[in-house]
């Protein structure tokens, strides 16, 4: 809205992809540069975490840089995908499946995410934005999405309990290249995670849909003012959102075998990390942002101790909001000027 | 007074507390999700002061209060250059940051905690959460609480008329950094053992939600806010993660039915006292 320059050029199509491959080529580097499986193997694990972590930062950063919206249902979105696919399997609904039952109940925890992400459209933004105009200008939306916060959570460990729960997957082949033990799921995830940001800038850069997004992105209003039907078009980024957030929390599940209810509570916040990193609303910012914060988490604790994540990762987050509100990728400026 | 009785007000007057260090920066249109740092920045001080320097306790709870100000002061300056969901981001980082301070330097017991000596008498916590309220009440009424409305509803506007916006932000930033560290301080001796994992950002988020369901356009917010938020759930007792839900059904229908919050300016003006004798006049006339 201030600077015309912004109109001109589209908001995810930065230098993007470059400045990805860039800092994972780099961080790769600089580990071998100083030597030491030790290094190289945490570096690789934290490019693991970092495909986790960017999913989910994607998925903030599209909320935000459209509708302006920080979503913090995305968390639960995650745990939802990685419970619910327990839960079913658990109970043996899906044994008719035989040997691809994991995979489909992960299928059925992405729907349910997705499904749950509607219903938080349809009560943190539709509404409001029909009974109070432009509800992104208080903390409404922010405010309701911490309330289905609390449900979904409770809901979950009401429905599960509170234990953690063992998801086994059946198949655990390594790959050794060089010194460096890689697990097929770890590959497989990270391209599962690349793919699904593919298809999703795919969607904002060459679909009709994407453009009405990339429209309401720049300004809601004139949007209306074009054509684009904003209320039908709004639950799509909600079911992206929920795809994203899904398929990050499908990936958890099947790399770390894990699952828990409070699962999505340290990835969702180190998300938010990656993507104030990254330059909030740029999507390939989040990507570089979580890879970063991936590399850099398991790097500190191998140094550091497990404590020392949380302040450094977010003790640098807090100096490039100040300093640099843009990020430290980002290029462009975020939607709409409303910030 | 049973136990019960007595344990559920001492978290009442806490949480009032707390609410209204967090009321005092909304009522100025500045959300900050960064309540738990400062709150464990207050429990902390008063922690360390009282227990590892070995002063009294009159002494070290207010001394918690303006150590937590003047981080406040101090971080506002850049803090408050953001907006939006920045502004959320940077107060949301700036608790995470506290609380993995505290978790990693042991001068502060790190993860294991620190017990805070001396216990103090509920009608000290009570005394505190009167004269806190009453405070927020005066400061709603001057021209400053004036200023701080006037910026809520309008900051161009407020620009206009000559209110020095970023003074009168960073002033309730400061006031609202006071109260967070007294009610942390408070906390902390009245539990005697403070440990930094408890102030997470799910706390942050729960104090928030006291004022904003409560309302932030006026004092009578947060009252409403704590009141129903720790009163509420021990009337309910059911199952722990029940009521958790509940509380959520009723965030998520209160931002549909009432956004502003349960109380708002409007309703203040309709039930206070002098606008009914005003309207019973008219009437009467």
């Amino acid at each position: 809205m201030t600077d015309t320059g912004s109109l001109a050029k589209p908001r995810f199509t930065l230098p993007g992809p470059a400045i990805a491959a860039l800092v994972v080529v780099v961080l790769i580097g600089i580990a071998i540069a100083i030597g030491g499986q030790v290094i190289a193997r945490q570096v690789v694990s934290g490019l693991m975490l970092g495909a986790i972590y960017m999913t989910v930062a994607v998925a903030f950063t599209l909320t935000i840089g459209v509708l302006n919206f920080l979503n913090f249902t995305i968390p639960t979105l995650f745990m939802l995908t990685g419970m619910v696919a327990w839960g079913v399997l658990s109970q043996g609904y899906l044994s008719f499946a035989g040997n691809a039952a994991w995979l489909l109940a992960l299928f059925i925890g992405v729907a349910v995410a997705v499904v749950a992400s509607l219903i938080v459209e349809r009560f943190t933004f539709r509404y409001l934005k029909m009974k109070h105009g432009d509800s992104t200008e208080h903390a409404i939306p922010l405010v309701s999405s911490l309330g289905f916060l609390l449900i979904f959570e409770n809901l979950v460990l009401i429905a599960f309990g509170s234990d953690s729960q063992r998801f086994k997957v059946p198949f655990n082949a390594d790959l050794r290249i060089g010194n460096i033990v890689l697990g097929v799921p770890q590959i497989a995830s990270c391209i599962v995670a690349v793919a699904a940001v593919a298809a999703l800038t795919y969607i904002l850069k060459r679909t009709k849909i994407g453009r009405a997004l990339r429209t309401i992105a720049e300004n809601p209003d004139t949007a209306l003012l074009l054509g684009v039907d904003v209320s039908r078009v709004v639950p799509v980024v909600f079911i992206l959102t929920g795809v994203l957030a899904g398929v990050a929390g499908a990936l958890f599940t099947v790399n770390y075998g894990d699952v828990s209810a409070f699962m999505g509570d340290n990835v969702g916040t180190k998300a938010i990390a990656a993507m104030v990193l990254g330059g909030i609303g740029s999507i390939w910012g989040a990507i570089a942002g979580g890879i970063v914060v991936g590399v850099a988490e398991t790097l500190s604790i191998q140094y550091f101790g497990g404590n020392s994540v949380q302040m450094t990762v977010w003790g640098l987050v807090l100096v490039i909001i100040i300093l640099r509100p843009k990020g430290l990728f980002g290029g462009s400026a975020v939607g709409k000027g409303k910030m | 007074m049973s136990g019960y009785l007595a344990g559920t007000l001492a978290i009442l007057c806490i949480n009032l507390i707390f609410a209204y260090g967090i009321f005092v920066s909304a009522a100025a249109g500045q959300i900050n999700l960064g309540g738990a740092g400062f709150q464990a920045i207050g429990a902390y001080a008063t922690g360390f002061i009282a227990g590892t320097l070995g002063l009294p306790v009159w002494f070290s709870i207010p001394a918690a209060a303006t150590i937590s100000a003047f981080i406040g002061f101090l971080i506002a300056f850049p803090v408050l250059r953001t907006r939006g969901v920045y502004l959320v981001l940077a107060t949301f980082a700036f608790g995470e940051v506290v609380s993995g301070f505290l978790l990693h330097t042991d001068t502060f017991g790190g993860a294991m905690g620190m017990v805070v000596p001396v216990h103090i008498e509920l009608w000290v916590l009570m005394l505190c959460a009167i004269v806190v309220t009453l405070l927020t009440f005066y400061l709603m009424a001057t021209r400053l609480g004036l200023a701080m409305r006037s910026i809520n509803d309008d900051e161009e506007a407020t620009v206009v008329i000559g209110v020095n916006v970023r003074a009168v932000q960073v002033a309730a930033f400061t006031i609202g950094g006071a109260f967070t560290g007294l009610s942390g301080a408070l906390y902390a001796h009245n539990y005697g053992f403070v440990e930094a994992q408890y102030f997470n950002a799910l706390l942050s988020i729960y104090v928030l939600l006291f004022v904003l369901i409560g309302g932030a356009q006026t004092a009578w917010g947060p009252l409403a806010g704590s009141l129903f938020f720790t009163v509420l759930p021990e009337l309910f007792r059911v199952g722990g993660a029940w009521r958790y839900v509940i509380f959520g059904v009723l965030i998520v229908l209160m931002m549909v039915i009432r956004p502003e919050g349960m109380v708002t300016r409007d309703l203040v003006r309709k039930l206070s006292p002098r606008q009914w004798w005003a309207r019973r006049a008219a009437v009467g006339s």
